[in-house]
């Protein structure tokens, strides 16, 4: 199966690559776009057929390794 | 003194720690690669800056599962020294061997320059050859170095004295103007609540002869063969 997963800082944390990005967005003109938040995306292929394994698995590297929970947080999905 | 100096794919002041407690104070240093699996007969332990591992996912974040770090953390949970530098810093907050984490410096720039940095606290094994409150002149050289914690891990440093260097004025001002890179509460370096883990973000190594025009951060290497010398425990902080 192949895990999608997000991390980002948690809210409430500042995020100044977010806050650089929202700013030039500002001033190019996109007056609509706010609280950008940047993060990471990746892709792992999780050698498991059954899902509730697949899932477990994905939480605890994510937990392990890939987020650092002090502040960040992360969402996967699994296909 | 025999002090060991962990080396790490990317480490890049191993060199100049070696240097210094080598050549500048005359101890015998060893340079203990990322993959050994045995520590016997350090006194202390220095885990020095550079960018181990690229930096890549996050400062630190893969260096803190290198085999060596086990018996390095073994090594301090039985009292011994262990000073982290910049990226050793970086390393010991994701091992969580210090509490926290590091967030990208808020002006996103990468910072080089010489700092003054308050010793908050002169009694740790690593500062004792410190007055209290004196202002050092240390660089730094980072990107990462925006110190975060939890407010309540916050309140239980500053209640225990484990912040022990904060960024400051060179009149030891601690102010807003004085903070590089948006560390929370101005924090330049904390310790661990049994006084044997410091993490710093200035290079003392870089400044630490008069060659090189300021010894400052000699008084931090001075401490600590100090401390060793004395044979005494890490000096025990209230619980936190």
């Amino acid at each position: 199966m192949k895990a999608k997963i997000h991390v980002t800082l948690k809210q409430g944390i500042l995020d100044p690559q977010g806050k650089a990005i929202e700013h030039a967005l500002g001033s190019l003109g996109f007056k609509n776009a706010g609280n950008v938040r940047v993060g990471k995306y990746m892709e792992v292929e999780v050698n498991e057929t059954d899902k509730a394994k697949a899932d477990a698995a994905v939480k605890a590297m994510c937990e392990k390794l890939l987020a650092n929970t002090i502040v960040e947080e992360f969402t996967y999905e699994l296909q | 003194m025999k002090i060991g100096v962990v080396v790490f794919p990317g480490s890049n002041c191993d060199h100049d720690c070696q240097h210094i407690f080598k050549d500048v104070l005359g101890q015998s240093v060893e340079m203990i690669w990322h993959k050994e699996t045995s520590l016997a007969g350090l006194d202390a332990i220095v885990l020095p800056g550079g960018f181990s591992y690229g930096d890549y996912l996050r400062t630190g974040a893969i260096a803190k599962f290198s085999p060596v770090m086990g018996l390095v953390k073994e090594f301090a949970k039985g009292g011994g020294m262990v000073l982290g530098i910049c990226n050793g810093f970086q390393i010991l907050l994701e091992a969580g061997m210090l509490p926290g984490a590091m967030l990208r410096n808020k002006s996103l720039h990468f910072i080089c320059k010489d700092l003054s940095v308050k010793v908050e606290n002169a009694a740790t094994s690593f500062t004792s050859a410190c007055q209290p409150g004196q202002v050092l002149k240390i660089p730094i050289a980072h990107a990462d170095g925006n110190y975060y914690t939890d407010p309540v891990t916050l309140a239980a440093m500053q209640a225990n004295a484990q912040i022990v260097l904060r960024y400051c004025t060179p009149e030891s001002k601690v102010t807003p103007a004085a903070n590089p890179n948006g560390s929370l509460d101005n924090i330049a370096g904390i310790i661990n609540a049994a006084g044997n883990v410091l993490g710093m973000m200035p290079h003392p190594e870089r400044c630490a002869e008069t060659v090189l025009g300021n010894d400052d951060g000699k008084l931090i290497f001075l401490s600590m063969l100090e401390s060793l010398k004395q044979g005494k425990k890490p000096l025990q902080m209230a619980s936190a």
